[in-house]
């Protein structure tokens, strides 16, 4: 069984971002990049089940500039057996995303799409959404569990209120959540591996593929700034300016 | 043209997250009609007609909605967008499950979780966790949109729509639903709280959580917690409050041996008070806090408690 990943390149979790002062974008220049935390998970995912003799192939897609062969050769290390760049310098909306990965997973025929279920960069939650849609296949999003079965995966969802659990007929698009595995950490012979297997890389233009939208971001701004606050000495002066002073009991 | 409000419901219920949408949808637009999907959902309907603004409720009764599954609830959606210019829904779990596969099959960009409607193409979404509050311009056919429910008031109720049947459309390949395990609690929903006392990795057990139960139970407050908190099993996955948990803003939240990470703030930075409970006083929970108490939580919550307790005697 074949199984896809997805992998983003986004900006390091402990980096705050901020706006640049002239609103036409966000100051990234310099910042740390790193996988999107929840392609991590879909991965280790991937890896495990190839582990536990489930899975016999790995390949892992990512979408983005020449410093997302980075992640590609994270993925590679962690266990992934072949990589491939589609490679633009372009910022794509979610919608265009799933347009390439719809190419991407029609060419590769995989059972199952494990992605992340939001990049931490856009906040957008929405390429695994679209990309099940697009191939007419059943999604399980927000995974926090998953077990293969013959023509079906079992998934676990985490959803407002608790759990649910859904049977979604292969192939389909699983995207997963914080607490379905915890990453293993890269190991040094990993990675030394990691430079002899298969990197493809793929110029956007030559994929026939319109990424255009009619959705862009015009402005990027601080969020409202809150006033300094105040020190405590006692639980008595909390409740007290608690009542008196913010009025909120 | 008109705005298609998806409707959130659970167990017989409307969640308060689509009243809070379809404010947000009458900003967008005059006519506001409501869809409500599921195996038995009049009654829900019933009270999505209640809310004021609505012009019609839509509704489909059929086995294939019992648990609103993203590929039925899609097809059914695409099946009557054609009268709409927008379709909206809260961007609960259940309004961003369903949404990117209208949108893919429509083909247009999706927004997610909007704080703010600008104008009838304008609208503000938070990026980065928060720390950055994207202006976005959206000129798609029909815009795709799930609202950031705590940053619009939810529309009051009192008067009652017409309700209208919708045929269900043939189901697609979907996902079979096995079981559920839902969390029931007497205590205010998350989202809607005017309160809410959050515990992180501080609290140090499931035992410990039951120091802020009390304290819950004076302010009439709803539970949160850190990642840390839930990864640990202190308490469930749908207590997290964060960037990938639920957004809150109430008027009061209390954070209770939280440090107060990037991701969490991205949950409850715009409570309007916010009081930090650590014995940490570097910590950035304690530094950002409105109110900040450098203290050990187990000598503090029982003391808040009290305290609480002899002002509601007063
Ligand atoms: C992709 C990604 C997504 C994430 N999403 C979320 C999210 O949605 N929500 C979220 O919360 N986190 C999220 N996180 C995790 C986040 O980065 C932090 O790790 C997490 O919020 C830390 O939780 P915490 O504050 O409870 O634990 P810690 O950071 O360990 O803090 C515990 C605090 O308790 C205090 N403390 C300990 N004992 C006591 C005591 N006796 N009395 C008083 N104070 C005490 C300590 O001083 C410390 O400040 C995410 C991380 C990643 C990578």
């Amino acid at each position: 069984m074949k199984i896809l990943v997805t992998v983003k390149r986004a900006v390091d979790y402990t980096v705050r971002v901020r706006p640049l002062t002239d609103g036409s974008g966000v100051d990234i220049a310099n910042a740390k990049m790193s996988m999107n935390p929840f392609d991590e998970i879909a991965l280790e995912q991937a890896v495990q089940l190839k582990e536990a003799g489930v899975a016999d192939e790995i390949v892992a897609v990512s979408i983005g500039n020449s410093g997302s062969q980075d992640v590609l050769r994270s993925a590679l290390a962690f266990g992934a057996d072949r990589a491939l760049l589609v490679q633009t310098d372009a910022v794509l909306e979610p919608v265009a995303v799933s347009r390439i990965l719809a190419k991407i997973t029609a060419d590769e025929a995989p059972q199952l799409v494990l992605m992340g279920k939001q990049a931490i960069d856009d906040d957008a939650s929405q390429t695994p959404q679209m990309l099940a849609a697009r191939m007419g296949w059943a999604q399980g999003t927000f995974a926090c569990g998953l077990t293969m079965g013959d023509a079906e995966v079992t998934v676990v969802r985490e959803v407002d209120g608790g759990t649910q659990t859904l049977a979604l007929p292969l192939p389909a698009v699983v995207s997963v959540d914080l607490r379905l595995n915890e990453p293993r950490y890269l190991k040094l012979p990993d990675i030394m591996k990691a430079k002899r297997k298969p990197l493809e890389v793929q110029p956007l233009e030559e994929m026939g593929v319109d990424v255009g939208t009619k959705t862009r971001i015009t402005h990027y701004a601080e969020p409202p700034e809150r006033k300094p606050g105040v020190r405590v000495q006692s639980v008595s002066e909390l409740i007290d300016r608690l009542v008196n002073e913010a009025k909120v009991l | 043209m008109a705005v298609l409000v998806v409707a959130d419901h659970s167990g017989g219920t409307l969640a308060d997250g689509t009243a809070r949408t379809i404010t947000a949808a009458l900003e967008l637009d005059a006519t506001v009609d409501v869809l409500v999907a599921g195996e038995h959902a009049q009654s829900v309907a019933e009270q999505a007609a209640a809310l004021n603004g609505v012009n019609r409720v839509r509704i489909c009764e059929d086995a294939a909605y019992a648990h609103q599954l993203a590929e039925p609830m899609a097809t059914l959606i695409l099946s009557i967008i054609d009268e709409y210019s927008a379709v909206m829904a809260p961007g609960s779990t259940q309004g961003r499950d369903v949404l990117p596969r209208v949108a893919a099959v429509l083909d247009v960009a999706q927004l997610s979780e909007i704080t703010r409607v600008i104008d009838k193409n304008t609208f503000e979404r938070p990026i980065y966790a928060g720390n950055v509050m994207a202006t976005v311009a959206c000129d798609e056919s029909t815009q795709v949109i799930t609202v950031r429910t705590t940053a619009f008031e939810p529309a009051a109720s009192g008067q009652s729509a017409l309700i209208e049947a919708v045929p269900a459309p043939e189901t697609p390949v979907a996902a079979r639903f096995v079981e559920e395990s839902v969390v029931r609690s007497e205590r205010p929903e998350l989202g809607s709280a005017k309160v809410v006392i959050s515990g992180g990795r501080g609290v140090g057990s499931a035992e410990g959580f039951k120091l802020l139960e009390k304290v819950a139970d004076e302010l009439n407050a709803a539970i949160g917690a850190s990642r840390a908190a839930v990864d640990a099993g202190y308490v469930p996955n749908d207590y997290q409050v964060g960037q990938t948990g639920k957004a809150v803003a109430p008027d009061l939240y209390i954070a209770v041996g939280i440090s107060g990470a990037i991701q969490h703030w991205a949950g409850m930075k715009d409570s309007k008070v916010v009081v930090a409970i650590n014995r940490d006083e570097d910590c950035p929970m304690i530094q950002t806090a409105d109110y900040a108490l450098v203290a050990d939580l187990f000598d503090a919550l029982p003391e808040l408690e009290e305290g609480l307790a002899q002002l509601k005697a007063q």
